[in-house]
């Protein structure tokens, strides 16, 4: 198993650890239901070193950005970060990805782990020879901390007024625990937080320090398990659940990521057919009535007949309800109105309820 | 991992209580700290009847399904309806709160359950 940076802070923390996707990283510490509300009601810091980092530089960059993936990004200011997707030319997805605009002619990607080679080559494959693509995976470490008070804590490591870096943006260099980072407004919890990018061989004592300054306001480490069901409560997307191969943005209900009118880029043809035609699956929220906990691919039925599958579900910590998320027929199921989760072959009973199950608190 | 001297244990990571001809069973504190936060139990209904190694129900944490394994053979005389409502009271004391209640079908099975000691040793 590959070992990020902070593999040994892990072991001392009492993490649990777990090979995910190939990497050796702590699915809890304390418990996942502890975790969880610590970034709820205080803050949270997570090693998220396993996520990809792809540098897009060059004369050109831009363009090409503009046809890579989803999002307008010609509309991007410098050091202002797009929440967005690259499609394969079905309309499928190859990937979700945060890109952060340094300028015209620089840009940095941030990929899922499991997806980085995957990426890299896709995105070498399709970038002019001129053009300058590099997988920096290796050389950066990534983390994460996110809660109401992520801003207060973060702050007594730095000299930059952190107030400057609004939501989805970013400083490129500031000094954090006295090492260089790129710092973002950004995360995948619902609440407000940061991102810091930093050289690997740094992480350890930034982590350190992090955990130290934030004792006092109720800062934790937060391992894996805590991490999805903050984005699932928030309803933020995970390739291979709500987004892969098969499932298009549009059925995933992320249409407002994908700019159909801002010109040509790989997909868009047959994400505008798509459209057109009408989209045939939408993903939907359901708590459920009967007893049990819905877990993704499970099978969702209507009156006997298979209707679609649960792409993530689970215990919701803050809802304290078991809730899902469903990919199924369009249509057929109205907010309010029943329809079965198939348990271990039995068919309970669930309800469609409005998303997001948890309204975010991003501080914008 | 707390192993009290006094119950037998399943590799499964169960432990059973036997008064005379009937036994509770439950989950060991090792089975729910590597399980987590337990968030539902499925429990089976009172009169089923389970061969030992049988699926007699499901405990789920946050994270995932697990099946729990008859240690005995036997028919259900009661369940622990509690755990519907607070299934965390088996993180809180895995030892205190049984799942089921069987009436043994044979009692000699009881001699293929490992003692504390025995139990203890595989946990190393």
């Amino acid at each position: 198993m590959k070992k990020t940076p902070l593999f040994e802070k892990h072991e001392q923390l009492g993490g649990k650890i777990v090979d995910f996707g190939g990497w050796a990283l702590p699915v809890q510490y304390s418990g996942i239901i502890q975790e969880h509300e610590a970034v709820r009601n205080a803050a949270g810091l997570f090693d998220v070193s396993h996520m990809g980092e792809i540098e897009v530089k060059g004369e050109g960059a831009l363009a090409f950005m503009q046809n890579l993936v989803t999002g307008n990004v010609a509309k991007l200011n410098d050091k202002q970060v797009l929440y967005c997707l690259m499609c394969y030319e079905d309309g499928g997805v190859v990937d979700d990805l945060l890109v952060y605009r340094h300028n015209a002619e620089h840009f940095f990607l941030v990929v899922n782990a499991s997806n980085s080679d995957k990426d890299f080559e896709w995105i070498k494959g399709h970038a002019p020879t001129d053009l300058h693509v590099e997988n920096l995976s290796a050389d950066y470490a990534q983390l994460a901390i996110q809660g109401p008070l992520a801003q207060t804590i973060l702050q007594e490591l730095t000299c930059f007024p952190l107030d400057e870096i609004s939501f989805f943006h970013f400083e490129p260099q500031i000094q954090v625990a006295k090492v260089p980072a790129l710092v973002s407004r950004t995360g995948y919890t619902g609440e407000d937080g940061f991102e810091i990018y930093l050289a690997a061989a740094d992480a350890p004592a930034v982590w350190d320090a992090l955990l130290a300054a934030g004792a006092t306001h109720g800062l934790v480490p937060v391992g894996l398990g805590a991490r999805d069901t903050l984005r699932f409560e928030a309803n933020l997307p995970l390739y291979g659940h709500e987004i892969s191969r098969e499932i298009t943005p549009l059925e995933a209900g992320l249409s407002f990521f994908v700019k159909l009118k801002k010109g040509d880029f790989i997909g868009r043809e047959a994400l505008q057919a798509q459209k057109d035609a009408g989209i045939p699956r939408e993903l939907v929220g359901f708590t459920m009535i009967d007893r049990g906990v819905p877990r993704g691919d499970y099978q969702v039925a209507l009156q006997g007949e298979i209707i679609g599958h649960v792409t993530s579900g689970s215990y919701a910590p803050t809802l304290k309800e078991n809730v899902g998320l469903a990919l199924i027929t369009r249509g057929l199921v109205k907010e309010g109105e029943e329809l079965s989760i198939m348990v271990r072959g039995k068919a309970l009973a669930a309800k469609r309820i409005p998303l997001p199950f948890y309204q975010k608190r991003y501080k914008k | 991992m707390n192993v009290p001297k006094e119950l037998l244990y399943s590799k499964d990571h169960e432990w059973v209580k036997v008064e005379g001809n009937k036994a509770y069973i439950g989950i060991t504190d090792y089975a729910q700290s590597s399980l987590g936060d337990i968030v539902f139990v499925e429990l089976p209904s009172e009169g089923d009847e389970f061969a030992a190694h049988d699926t007699f129900g499901v405990v789920e944490s946050v994270k995932a399904a697990s099946d729990l394994f008859a240690p005995v053979s036997g028919t259900v005389l009661e369940i622990n309806t509690a755990l519907e409502d607070n299934p965390e009271v088996l993180n809180a004391d895995a030892y205190a709160n049984w799942i089921i209640a069987v009436e043994l079908k044979d009692a000699e099975e009881l001699k293929s359950l490992l003692s504390a000691e025995a139990y203890a040793d595989i946990l190393e």
